[in-house]
């Protein structure tokens, strides 16, 4: 079985912090990271390959040192490695990027199943897995929790509600996007941290992907950013001390109209 | 190709660019700005913030699209076993201010089987117009025939604007048919409003966990596709009088297939209250200690009519099941009220929460980052304080 995980390079949100002066993002010494959601994306397409067979192809569209990103996919157990880099790529948004990773995943072409965090921690849209697959048009199951049963027949997943789950079968090849409940990822093996230094991950610019070019990047993208700003940080307001019961007493009285 | 160029006549040095770029893609260099290509994405929000015109972005080259075509504000109403799902009347309650600016009607679009009786329902909440399409396959959510029977409605109707919810169906089905139709597509909006003259919808969104808002347009494209976060916008009022023209669509048995099959549904939140849709929310963290702190919070949840959350500690430490977790990689929550026992806050958790109307944080620690965002704070055990609570909300709200 084939499976191609998607992921993203996004700035460490631990990291990020508010200058209190301008108010605008410190971004000095902000570490770069897998999208905590694709590290789930990666150990489930690892599971399914020590489960099936086959292998795993990390996939990245991003700026050069993205690079970096798929050398840990690598230690974490993917097989191959392809960065999506060119300067034709900037400005993309979520239609532009789908576009882009699909004809990718055209160009690897042998895959039975591509997998996806539910969304990147950076952008938060959720809208690049869905776009992925309606490009490829292929079947998606998004924010799967369980993977029940896979083979080259199909498989059957846990599909995560607002109530609770469904339980949905599909024919492969197929999309994924997954929840953090799926796995826990593991740790990079020693085995895995050396083929990651010697890794040498595939290079595609716009020019290897049968690609229209009027459809990449910022002309491919039909939204634009009209402005960013900061907003105002939330202060924190009054402080409430006493006993257990007076507190309790004053707290109630305060949010009594809430309540009601 | 697009490509930004800073125009250094015009440049004053005034670093105004500097501050707005989110990607650290601008610095100064003999008193003018000067952008780093390797950082930056072309978002364009230099440019924007420029008050000398100094930055341009050669954006889009070739004649503009000819847009009339396309007119009226949608809502894509969502049904779950035939009920409508409440975040669809804050839509209804947004579209309508939206299409009124615009001067076009308000069209509600419902999928699903047996449906017919719900039309009252959608006309009484203000639409001027309902786009039905009602089949056996479009019981329940499927993306297949979700997305084909939604594209076709768009690619014959062009309705200028479509909003839908940040749910899981909302987000999985919209993404799609965005994709399919070349529509713009923003997602998670805190904002929306209309810039009159160029009819384009600002769509203002926060990213990087909250910690920048974006106002995004679609300038050339159409429709122009939102989904709309829980409990950010207004409900529509009821009108009983207003009487929605209905459009009734059927399609060949093709649109309705599906690749995939759903086997069954189940439900398996504790209580009765979903988590996103909850005005109430009483969250507990690893203060709690245990199962017990938790049957704690959930006895002042259950006394307040709300829904139980956690922090990722408490789930990771097995207190609790997943679908509980507020925060980055849980869900993002927008109650009126937010009581969060035993959690410390980081940044991880307020992500999920901070837009929360009001925050009361029970903390040991004064120190604690949540304390910082509360509306009330409280220093001391949250399993005093919790148990003192939930008698006096029973005493005040004549619960035994």
């Amino acid at each position: 079985m084939n499976i191609i995980v998607c992921i993203k390079q996004v700035p460490n949100t631990t990291d990020v912090r508010i200058d209190p002066v301008t108010n605008t993002l410190i971004r000095d010494g902000v570490e770069s990271v897998i999208n905590p959601f694709d590290a789930y994306a990666i150990e489930e397409a690892v599971r399914i390959k020590e489960r099936c067979g086959g292998k795993v192809t990390a996939l990245t569209m991003g700026p050069p040192q993205a690079e970096t990103a798929l050398r840990e996919a690598i230690s974490l157990g993917c097989d191959e490695a392809v960065l999506v880099s060119d300067r034709k790529f900037a400005g993309s948004d979520t239609w532009a990027t789908s576009y882009t990773l699909a004809a990718a995943i055209r160009k690897i072409g042998d895959f039975d199943v591509v997998l996806c965090g539910k969304q990147a921690s950076d952008g938060d849209t959720a809208q690049v897995g869905p776009g992925i697959s309606a490009h490829l048009d292929i079947p998606q199951v998004t924010y799967i929790k369980k993977i029940l049963q896979i083979s080259a027949q199909g498989a059957r997943v846990e599909r995560m509600t607002e109530e609770g789950y469904d339980e949905v079968e599909t024919p492969l090849p197929c999309l994924f996007t997954v929840v953090k409940e799926i796995n826990t990822p593991r740790m990079p093996s020693l085995k895995g941290m050396m083929r990651a230094k010697s890794a040498k991950p595939v290079k595609w610019t716009a020019a290897d992907l049968e690609a229209d070019p009027a459809a990449l990047g910022l002309e491919g993208s039909p939204t634009r950013v009209l402005k960013i700003f900061t907003p105002v940080p939330r202060k924190g307001g009054e402080m409430l001390s006493g006993s257990a019961a007076d507190v309790s007493k004053e707290l109630a009285e305060l949010l009594k109209d809430m309540v009601v | 190709m697009a490509s930004i160029t800073i125009l250094l006549d015009q440049c004053t040095g005034c670093t105004l660019c500097l501050k707005a770029c989110p990607f650290g893609a601008v610095h100064m260099a003999n008193k003018k700005a000067v952008i780093d290509m390797a950082k930056c994405t072309l978002c364009g929000a230099c440019a924007g913030a420029c008050k000398f015109g100094a930055i341009e972005l050669k954006d889009l080259s070739g004649p503009k699209r000819d847009l009339s075509a396309y007119k009226d504000v949608w809502v894509f109403c969502e049904q779950k076993k035939g009920h409508i799902q409440s975040i669809s009347f804050e839509l209804l309650g947004e579209g309508k201010k939206l299409a009124s600016k615009l001067g076009v009607k308000l069209c509600a679009v419902i999928l699903g089987s047996g449906i017919e009786p719900k039309i009252a329902e959608l006309s009484e909440r203000g639409a001027d117009k309902v786009y039905l399409v009602d089949h056996p396959a479009l019981q329940f959510y499927q993306d297949d025939p979700y997305t084909e029977a939604l594209v076709k409605l768009v690619e014959e109707y062009k309705p200028e604007i479509v909003l839908c919810g940040a749910t899981t169906i909302g987000r999985s089905l919209i993404s799609r048919v965005a994709i399919r139709t070349g529509a713009g597509l923003t997602a998670d909006c805190t904002g929306l409003d209309i810039d009159g003259k160029e009819r384009l919808l600002l769509q203002t969104r926060p990213a990087f966990g909250g910690n920048i808002m974006a106002t995004i347009v679609t300038p050339r494209h159409r429709p122009q596709m939102a989904t709309v976060r829980h409990k950010v916008m207004q409900e529509a009022g009821i009108d009983k009088g207003n009487k929605a023209e209905v459009v009734r669509k059927t399609y060949p048995e093709e649109v309705f297939k599906s690749r995939t099959r759903l086997i069954e549904t189940v439900e398996e939140i504790s209580e009765t209250i979903n988590l996103s849709e909850a005005d109430i929310i009483v969250a507990g963290g690893r203060g709690l200690g245990g199962n017990e702190g938790f049957a704690m919070i959930g006895e002042l949840a259950k006394v307040l009519n709300g829904a139980v959350g956690a922090s990722r500690s408490a789930v990771d430490a097995g207190w609790i099941p997943y679908s509980h977790q507020v925060g980055q990689t849980g869900k993002t929550v927008v109650p009126k009220l937010y009581i969060a026992c035993g959690i410390s806050g980081q940044i991880q958790h307020l992500i999920g929460m901070q837009s929360s109307k009001v925050i009361v944080a029970i903390n040991k620690d004064p120190d604690a980052p949540i304390l910082k965002v509360a509306t009330y704070g409280i220093v001391g055990d949250a399993l005093e304080i919790v148990p003192a609570l939930t008698r006096e909300f029973r005493r005040l709200l004549g619960k035994k």
